[in-house]
């Protein structure tokens, strides 16, 4: 529907018997899927679900009980941050999470520098890692252009959010993890903000991995759908497949 | 105009150190030397506190270490250009050491650790005669003579010390303008956001901590012909804190913060001498009001007061285009 | 043998006291997330109360002592939360942990220029005999010195674990948030935390004064002990501050008799800097899962 599933390559991210446990309750169960390369990949379920934990799992801010994650064939569980973000991997995140006394310029180029060169050579180069011109082309992209010397805090919410989705990006990581990008944002700026996600998938075949709670935007954002109920997938498929399954409308509805 | 703000206060500074000390005594020369070369320590501190976010309480024992290699090594015939590096190494060597475990884990370890070497640092100096002279310290060392230029003199020693200073600002001027520096900033304001961008947090830190600490040896390489005398009681806990206390009343994370904290610091108990032993407590106290009124030191209640009294409209930018998007 | 046991005896009795100030320490930074750098100077203050009200104002001791305690307890609990911890809350710790320091610089040097420099002798709770274990002569003060402080981390742990009140101010330390919404007064509950503390570096303190005396700058070393029981034994849990204290108690007191003595402060600090490379939760304590 949106982007070129390239089935014949491996997956870009593997997630095998994942299970974690908080005493007594078991948030996620057992769980395993594939994400392929290119598409983008919805994550959703009712409250209590498991989907954060699974997340957070994912990203190695909790260690799972069992099972393993891995990046294009490399394990991943337990990694550090920014590990995950050398071998590709970028994320957003639910809560605001700019640098807001650094202006939207030095936002993005800090999220690229790291990637380039050495500690030395960031130390004895130029103040702007040669990351400008590269800077200035997502900001334009995500039509920011205009904001590029503001202070990240003084934008508005939706302004941070595509801004923290630019920072994601800047790195040119294969996968890219959002965490509900579409909480608090009016609807304005959600129509640009998918549509600004589409076109970059479409332009760079950069896989994204969706955890969201806004039924309309995901369905109309992402490829496919894996649906979480009370730690266990009970669904998976395209979104016209899930939006017609008694299993998924039970566990939204009732139970 | 605004281009040349900067380089022009930067000028005017420098112009008034220059001038600062002539037809002034001995004494005030000293005590501006003393102000120059706490500004290095504390700026260095000013490194590991304000941009990088630990606390260090050992940054006094950087510089007794500091102090004392340039002082046995300049007592040996070792010339001072030669000791002062060796001195930074050093200091630079331990902090990694020193560092490197108490910032693998999150929290205030740094602060503890460094409490205690502090404290060690105090004890071995204390202890161990043999080198370090004991209770008695290093006395004698020679000020450094460069070719026709001899520091002997005060005011010699003073423009020697204003060189030291401006090279030093410079170097960490230098660092923070680097991609360095915004790592740090990334860093301060927030933390997680900076490791998911793949900022390798805990090597940054412990490389502001190491930093920080080898500027500590180079205000101690100073001190030494300064004072000419030196002992393990001038670099005790105390004096560490003094030097926090200088980071945090000037301005934690501003860069000129540690030289004005350091200036408060220094001159401060001069103004207060007449009130003899109180003086302590009336700057202790101070600093607790300025604490609670104003977290972010003086250059933030400078800060504050400029937008009191010249409040500046600022528009953001995409305000006067229309909204976007 | 004989020296051992002594020796052994009387470093959990000074170590129990350790503890005392250890705990304070913790329950503070559980509750407030402040670190209190002048925990030292609180366990030094209690006893110059007691000082002056039994001398300058003739009180029996016995009542001094209870005034002591008040006097911590409403001028190191409720002041010092109300006028310096509260108002720095919002932001982080650097200021509040500034300020704990030069707070301590305060108490400390106002007892030396208001009260005096010197050593002062602190009149003693218990009898100063002595009773034969085994060998070894023990002496009553160390002995009931123990007791005490053993009897009142027992009694805050019960407090802690078993009453309604205990367990909603470990509620407010784990998740002040979650606590305010099931209907926690999460703001008296830090209160008493800062009350209790006052209250236990009181104890510690007239129990250490009479073996130590009275003088302005005890704070400095107590202090240090007080931070480093806490970390070395896991600085998450009162257990730990407990195991901490105790075991600095006792490993002071041998190093200073079997191995050294100059180097009998180092003790401390290189067991700190031991623990933080190979154990950082403490002892005792849980590893709260990674670092960021």
């Amino acid at each position: 529907m949106n982007a070129p599933a390239m089935n014949a390559l491996p997956p870009v991210l593997t997630v095998r018997n994942l299970s974690k446990s908080f005493g007594a309750i078991r948030a996620v169960r057992d769980v395993s899927f594939d994400v392929r390369r290119g598409e983008i990949l919805g994550l959703i379920g009712p409250n209590g679900s498991g989907k954060s934990t699974l997340f957070n799992c994912i990203l190695g801010q909790l260690a799972p009980d069992g099972g393993a994650v891995a990046v294009n064939g490399r394990p991943i569980s337990g990694s550090r941050a920014s590990t995950l973000n050398k071998l590709g991997v970028g994320r957003t995140f639910q809560q605001l999470s700019v640098f807001p006394d650094m202006t939207v310029l030095d936002n993005i180029i800090v999220a690229g520098q790291e990637h380039h060169g050495s500690m030395l050579s960031r130390l004895f180069g130029p103040p702007d890692a040669g990351l400008t011109e590269e800077a200035e082309r997502l900001i334009e992209f995500f039509r920011l252009g205009h904001l590029a010397h503001e202070k990240a805090g003084s934008l508005s919410y939706g302004q941070q959010k595509l801004l923290d989705a630019a920072m994601a990006f800047m790195a040119g990581p294969g996968l890219v993890l959002l965490d509900e990008p579409a909480g608090g944002v009016n609807l304005t700026m959600l129509g640009s903000l998918k549509e600004r996600l589409l076109t970059y998938n479409a332009e760079h075949g950069t896989t994204f991995v969706v955890i969201e709670h806004n039924m309309e935007f995901v369905m109309s954002l992402c490829s496919r759908i894996i649906v979480l109920a009370e730690g266990a997938i009970i669904a998976e498929g395209s979104p016209e497949e899930i939006r017609a399954d008694q299993r998924v409308i039970d566990a939204y509805l009732g139970g | 105009m605004r281009r040349y703000r900067t380089p022009l206060l930067l000028a005017l500074g420098l112009a008034a150190l220059i001038v600062a000390p002539i037809g002034q005594g001995n004494y005030i020369v000293y005590t501006l030397c003393s102000w120059l070369i706490f500004s290095i320590a504390a700026t260095g501190l000013n490194l590991t506190l304000g941009y990088a976010g630990q606390i260090s309480l050992a940054q006094a024992s950087f510089m007794a270490i500091g102090a004392y290699i340039t002082a046995l090594m300049t007592l040996n015939g070792v010339h001072w250009l030669l000791a002062m590096p060796c001195s930074m190494l050093a200091c630079f060597a331990v902090g990694l050491a020193l560092g490197f475990p108490a910032l693998r884990v999150q929290g205030h370890f740094l602060a503890f650790v460094t409490l205690a070497f502090n404290t060690l640092v105090f004890l071995v100096l204390r202890n161990e005669d043999w080198l370090t002279g004991g209770v008695y310290g290093l006395v004698g060392m020679e000020r450094p003579g460069f070719g026709l230029f001899d520091t002997s003199k005060q005011l010699h020693f003073y423009y020697f010390t204003v060189a030291v200073f401006a090279v030093a600002l410079a170097g960490m001027w230098w660092i923070v303008r680097s991609p360095w520096g915004r790592a740090f900033k990334a860093l301060r304001e927030n933390p997680i956001r900076a490791e998911s961008l793949g900022v390798d947090t805990r090597r940054l830190t412990l490389l502001a901590f190491a930093i920080g600490s080898a500027y500590g040896g180079l205000a101690g390489a100073l001190v030494a012909p300064l004072v000419q005398f030196i002992e393990p009681g001038s670099f005790a806990l105390v004096h560490s804190l003094r030097l926090l206390l200088m980071v945090v009343v000037g301005g934690a994370g501003f860069f000129f913060g540690p030289v004005l904290g350091a200036a408060v610091v220094i001159l401060l108990p001069e103004v207060l001498r007449f009130t003899e032993g109180y003086y302590l407590i009336l700057y202790a106290g101070s600093v607790i009001v300025l604490m609670v009124f104003c977290p972010t030191g003086l250059i933030g209640v400078y800060g504050r007061l400029r937008q009191r009294l010249f409040p500046q409209r600022v528009v953001r930018g995409d305000m006067a285009t229309g909204p976007q998007l | 043998m004989a020296q051992f046991i002594q020796v052994l005896l009387s470093g959990l009795a000074t170590g129990s006291i350790y503890a005392m100030a250890a705990v304070g320490f913790t329950l503070i930074w559980q509750a407030a997330k402040t670190v209190n750098f002048a925990q030292g100077e609180f366990v030094m203050l209690p006893a110059f109360f007691v000082l002056i009200a039994h001398h300058a104002l003739h009180l029996p001791f016995w009542l001094s002592l209870a005034v002591g305690l008040a006097a911590a307890v409403f001028v190191l609990g409720y002041l010092f939360k109300r006028l310096i911890v509260e108002p720095m809350l919002p932001v982080t710790g650097l200021p509040l942990i500034i300020s704990t320091m030069a707070l301590a610089i305060v108490l400390k040097e106002s007892v030396k220029e208001f009260y005096g420099a010197e050593a002062q002798p602190f009149p003693e709770l218990f009898p100063q005999d002595t009773i034969p274990v085994l060998d070894a002569v023990v002496s009553v003060q160390d002995l009931l010195n123990l007791a005490v402080s053993l009897s009142v981390v027992t009694a805050l742990t019960l407090f802690l674990n078993r009453t309604r009140t205990g367990r909603c101010m470990q509620a407010t330390a784990q998740n002040p948030d979650v606590a305010e919404i099931l209907g926690v007064n999460t703001r008296r509950m830090v209160l008493y935390t800062f009350l209790i503390n006052a209250a236990l570096a009181a104890l510690a303190s007239f129990l250490i004064s009479p073996v130590y005396l009275a003088k302005f700058s005890n704070g400095e070393t107590l202090g240090l002990i007080a931070f480093i029981a806490a970390i070395v034994g896991g600085f998450n849990q009162i257990r730990g501050a407990l195991v901490g204290g105790l075991l600095i108690g006792v490993l002071d007191n041998l190093t200073a008799t079997y191995v050294t003595a100059e180097y009998r402060a180092a003790l401390p600090l290189v067991l700190l800097i031991l623990i933080i490379m190979v154990r950082p939760q403490g002892l005792v304590g849980t590893s709260e899962g990674r670092a960021v």
